[in-house]
């Protein structure tokens, strides 16, 4: 192998740059995504339902799409309908809006696997619909979901690196870019699938540790 | 009899096409226990469900301790819904307990029975967790205040719900079923709550299988068939024979479990 890892070194701080952008791209993102999909269950569930079957069509496109091209059509088609964004405002958009297809099938299972009689029970000692919804609905949804959340959140971890073809300054541009300058493809995709790799193992253990505190009260059988 | 603590008139329920209360009237006496029978289908746990405001009838009233629940009739014979504050008021006074359970599995037995103290008695934290522990204590789950639903045997989940619905203090206590959802073995610790809550003198409305046990606890009961009251009244007017042939049937069905023994 030709990749000298003293070169790498003289890029460290562009790299670690890289690495900061790429989880903001991912945290924001994922707040973005969770935060919006969760409007659109909530919306799907309890609006009216033209507004339902209009969100219905929204979760089908987004997720019947690639995110390469959803990414493409926002950045470079954009300004043709008047909408001129920055790369980094774009990618987070972008990811926002395909990850809250996902999440919010996600959080509609979840409503709709919390027990009626919960809810039921709530009223019956006097909490009104806030507080079911607060103290009672989102923490039983929450853990309910909470296995297939982080599944998705790995997943948008990893399709921050198709933003790198708007240019955004992430991982992946940053060292394809080292790589080809020292002509080095081999090793800096390598290097490249070890910092993704590594990422996703934290993201992974904090979702396993956060599991098993919510272990002690999972769901049983009445 | 007492004062009457519930008074249903003409309570009808569809759900669809298929009429599920048909006319109910029936009275609750004030400190009584009054039991519900019937099989399955009868409407017994529709009838419950409406007290507790979780179903709405589709005509006829419910009156608490005389005010109406939910909607009142205006001299024309019209229905009126209510406003909220008046039904917060009337449910306040009835507490339920359920079949399932119905705990909230991320909160501790503490936490669920708390719960209502705090976010609608306004009670602090501290002050709603002492309250609770004595309804715990009450229960004989004192040490298991710090335990989640899902370590907790289905007799002491149910015995905390009893504990939940005992906090607010409600001066009628509702059951729907109980004791159905547990092991045989079980079902003995949560009849022992409910025989000394009805010792106490609480009004208590239960819909139960348990025969044997609403024969020994109920000062009235109600057997209901296809959404009407057959029969109401005493247990040994209606357990004692000459029945009603209806019932015999019904009892028929329960008599390898233990309803022969008082007969």
């Amino acid at each position: 192998m030709r990749f000298d890892f003293a070169l790498v070194e003289s890029r460290l701080p562009e790299i670690f740059h890289a690495l900061g952008v790429t989880l903001f791209m991912w945290i924001i993102g994922l707040i973005g995504a969770s935060a919006l999909g969760f409007l659109v269950a909530v919306a799907r569930r309890f609006g009216p339902r033209s507004l339902s079957a209009a969100l219905g069509v929204y979760v089908e496109l987004f997720r019947g799409t690639p995110f390469l091209i959803q990414l493409f059509i926002l950045y470079f088609g954009g300004p043709y309908v008047g909408l001129s964004l920055e790369a980094i405002p774009a990618g987070l958009v972008g990811l926002s809006v395909y990850g809250a297809a996902y999440f919010s099938e996600i959080f509609r299972a979840g409503f709709e696997a919390v027990p009626i009689g919960h809810v039921e029970a709530g009223e019956c000692v006097g909490l009104n619909r806030v507080q079911i919804v607060r103290r009672i609905l989102l923490p039983e949804m929450a853990m309910l979901v909470l296995p297939a959340g982080v599944n998705m959140a790995i997943i948008l971890m990893k399709e921050t690196a198709v933003m790198s073809v708007i240019t955004v300054p992430e991982l992946t541009l940053t060292i394809s870019a080292i790589g080809t300058e020292f002509y080095a493809f081999v090793e800096s995709l390598f290097l490249l699938a070890l910092f993704y790799w590594g990422l996703v193992e934290i993201c992974g253990w904090l979702g396993q540790v956060t599991e098993r505190r919510f272990s002690r009260f999972r769901l049983v059988e009445a | 009899m007492n004062e009457a603590a519930i008074v249903i008139r003409q309570l009808c329920k569809k759900f669809g096409s298929n009429e599920v209360l048909h006319k109910i009237n029936l009275e609750v006496a004030q400190g009584e226990a009054t039991c519900i029978i019937g099989p399955s289908g009868s409407g017994k746990s529709t009838l419950l469900r409406c007290l507790a405001f979780l179903e709405e009838a589709d005509s006829g009233t419910i009156e608490v301790y005389g005010q109406a629940l939910g909607f009142s009739e205006d001299p024309s014979g019209r229905r009126v819904r209510l406003p909220a504050s008046s039904l917060h008021a009337v449910r306040a006074k009835v507490g339920m307990v359920f079949q399932q359970f119905n705990l909230w599995p991320h909160m501790t037995a503490l936490g669920n029975v708390s719960e209502a103290l705090k976010s609608v008695r306004g009670l602090s934290r501290a002050a709603a967790e002492e309250c609770a522990m004595i309804q715990l204590r009450k229960i004989g789950l004192g040490e298991r205040a710090s335990y989640y639903p899902a370590q907790l045997s289905g007799g002491q989940q149910q015995r905390v719900a009893i504990a939940r619905a005992l906090a607010l203090e409600p001066r009628i206590m509702l059951f729907d079923e109980a004791t159905a959802s547990l092991d045989p073995e079980l079902t003995g610790e949560v009849l022992n709550v409910m025989r000394a809550l009805a010792n106490d003198g609480m009004t208590m409305v239960i819909v139960t299988h348990e025969i044997g046990f609403a024969a020994s606890i109920g000062r009235k009961i109600a057997f209901l068939d296809k959404g009407r009251v057959l029969l109401a009244g005493a247990p040994k007017d209606i357990f004692r024979g000459p029945r009603h042939p209806r019932m015999e049937q019904f009892l028929d069905t329960y008599l390898d479990r233990g309803a022969a023994m008082l007969i």
